[in-house]
């Protein structure tokens, strides 16, 4: 267990350490700033405080997910691409390990990267009321929906060396998990509640953008990043034998 | 250290190396040579736990590679072809970071990035940050990254590739100086670096061990070259030599003022009896030497007589 924490140590600081890590988060600030001012705040002044923080979290969590596949993308790849894989391959290190180590890296920059944001919300404060239960279960939304999304991004990076070619596989892998609503609409039940309840955003992200936590939602959330982080280890388990 | 049985390894139809056993003992510097493509680095790869093989068992320091993966790679440190290095990190944090990797308790981890930083005079270096570093310098990042956990084995694919003549000799001082305190592997296919670091050669062709053995053991019967420089007569010379017992061939190369030279073909071994019959036919040996391509010789032949 400790190289998951020395792997995930070395790993977040190198977020800091290359341009990387501040270009996502101005751009992901930038982007829900614009947002928030062009929809979340509208025009007058009639808006519900809770309407403004349910907006919020609504477009914040299209932002979170496309951040999450750039988060993600240098994982494994870049490790292959420069060799140093081989550095972790040849340790003590078991593959489950080294892909949980980059896996909590990468979520620990998602959760500074929501954090910086919280002054958003907070905003509301000068001209209405918050509840601060509505802002936590949006947050822990956005988190979930992160996590689950950096885990499909974490695989995307380990089939391929390329960081581009990981950031375009993840994105699909993203879409296709976001789509299956619209799948399930098409289909006959009982495929359709099946394809329904498989959807990235359509049945589990609203109840958190309306501050309510389902434990189901939870659950789903989980479970996508744990398959995920599953094939992840498969995935580089594999490459030993080729 | 090192006992290797029936090694085999598949990517996909194609064989990278087949059916490869050799032992190597306690405290050897070995030399594997070979030509690019012939399954150097996919042996080092393998042995260096990266890699799992497609068949054949392998031992480390008395551990079944495939058994207990985990504890064989406390006991190794491994150079690949590319040398495993984060660019964005200082050399000091780096090797702290692997020798943490790799084991190495807390409280000694300062002095061993030291002892290898030592090792390898990257001391000065210490905080200078990777990416900016020359490629001789990234090599011997490399190597100290290697050794920083003080591991029983040492991998180095390549350690030289790529470095200039005066890089190249530092490097050869660096793995001798570590005989002793590790078993060393080393890979290479340039022919003259490796046999003057290591004690014992591994030729490999095309995924098959070949020969083993010393540089002169490789050598022996082979037809290896001996080169001979004589005051004048080089006619005479000439037949005084070949009359010798397990000459195979004689040939002058140049005749000038200052005498003659003649390429001789037979075993090293056999130029005290070659410099004897001079003697006796009156003619002054100015100079007896092993050819300098000698071993090199033997690799061609090693190696070509598939490809030819």
């Amino acid at each position: 267990m400790n190289a998951v924490i020395l792997i995930a140590k070395r790993e977040l600081a190198g977020y800091f350490r290359t341009w990387l890590g501040y270009v996502i988060i101005a751009a992901v600030l930038v982007l829900d700033g614009l947002l928030f001012n062009a929809f979340a705040l509208g025009s007058g002044m009639d808006r519900k405080s809770s309407e403004v923080i349910s907006q919020f979290f609504f477009f914040s969590s299209g932002v979170t997910m496309t951040a999450s596949v750039f988060i993600s993308m240098r994982l494994l790849a870049a490790e292959r691409e420069s060799g140093t894989v081989n550095l972790l391959y040849s340790s003590p290190v078991r593959d489950f390990e080294i892909v949980l180590g980059k896996y909590l890296a990468a979520l620990g920059f998602l959760a500074i990267l929501l954090a910086a944001s919280v002054y958003m919300p907070a905003m509301v404060l000068v001209a209405g009321k918050i509840s601060w239960g509505h802002v936590f279960a949006g947050y822990l939304g956005l988190l979930l929906l992160g996590a689950a999304s950096l885990a499909v991004g974490t695989f995307g990076s380990a089939v391929t060396r390329s960081q581009i070619l990981a950031v375009i596989l993840s994105a699909v892998m993203v879409v296709a998990l976001l789509v299956m609503w619209w799948v399930g609409r098409v289909t006959d039940r009982p495929l359709s509640s099946v394809f329904e309840n498989l959807a990235l955003w359509s049945l589990h992200f609203p109840p958190f953008q309306a501050g309510i936590i389902h434990l189901r939602d939870v659950i789903y959330y989980v479970a996508v990043s744990y398959v995920a982080l599953f094939a992840s280890v498969r995935v580089l388990e594999a490459r030993r034998w080729r | 250290m090192i006992e290797v049985e029936g090694l085999t390894k598949y990517y996909g139809e194609h064989a990278a190396i087949r059916d490869l056993s050799f032992t190597i003992n306690k405290g050897e510097v070995i030399g594997f040579l070979g030509l690019n493509g012939a399954g150097k680095s996919t042996t080092l790869r393998v042995l260096g736990a990266v890699l799992l093989p497609t068949a054949g068992r392998v031992k480390i320091d008395g551990l079944d590679l495939g058994a207990e993966p985990h504890e064989v790679r406390k006991r190794i440190g491994f150079l690949p072809d590319v040398p495993p290095l984060y660019n964005e990190m200082t050399v000091g944090a780096y090797l702290a970071f692997v020798a943490q990797l790799r084991g190495v308790p807390a409280e000694s981890i300062g002095q061993r990035v030291r002892e290898a930083e030592h090792k390898t005079a990257l001391t000065e270096m210490h905080d200078e940050v990777i990416g900016t570093l020359s490629h001789g310098y990234r090599q011997r990042v490399g190597v100290a990254q290697a050794l920083v956990h003080k591991p029983a084995l040492l991998i180095l694919d390549e350690p030289t590739s790529g470095l200039d003549p005066v890089q190249i000799v530092e490097m050869r001082k660096l793995i001798r100086g570590l005989r002793g305190e590790h078993t060393v592997l080393l890979s290479s296919h340039i022919l003259s670096e490796i046999s003057q670091t290591c004690d014992r050669l591994l030729v490999i062709d095309e995924g098959k061990l070949v020969a083993q053995g010393t540089e002169s053991e490789l050598s022996k019967g082979s037809g290896a070259a001996i080169d001979i420089e004589v005051a004048s007569g080089a006619d005479k010379a000439k037949s005084a030599i070949a009359a010798v017992d397990g000459v195979k061939s004689v040939e002058v190369v140049r005749t000038d003022a200052q005498g003659a030279q003649l390429r001789v073909q037979a075993a090293s071994e056999l130029r005290p009896a070659i410099v004897r019959a001079l003697v006796q036919a009156g003619v002054d040996v100015l100079r007896v030497d092993r050819g300098a391509s000698q071993l090199e010789s033997v690799f061609m032949q090693l190696t070509h007589t598939r490809s030819a």
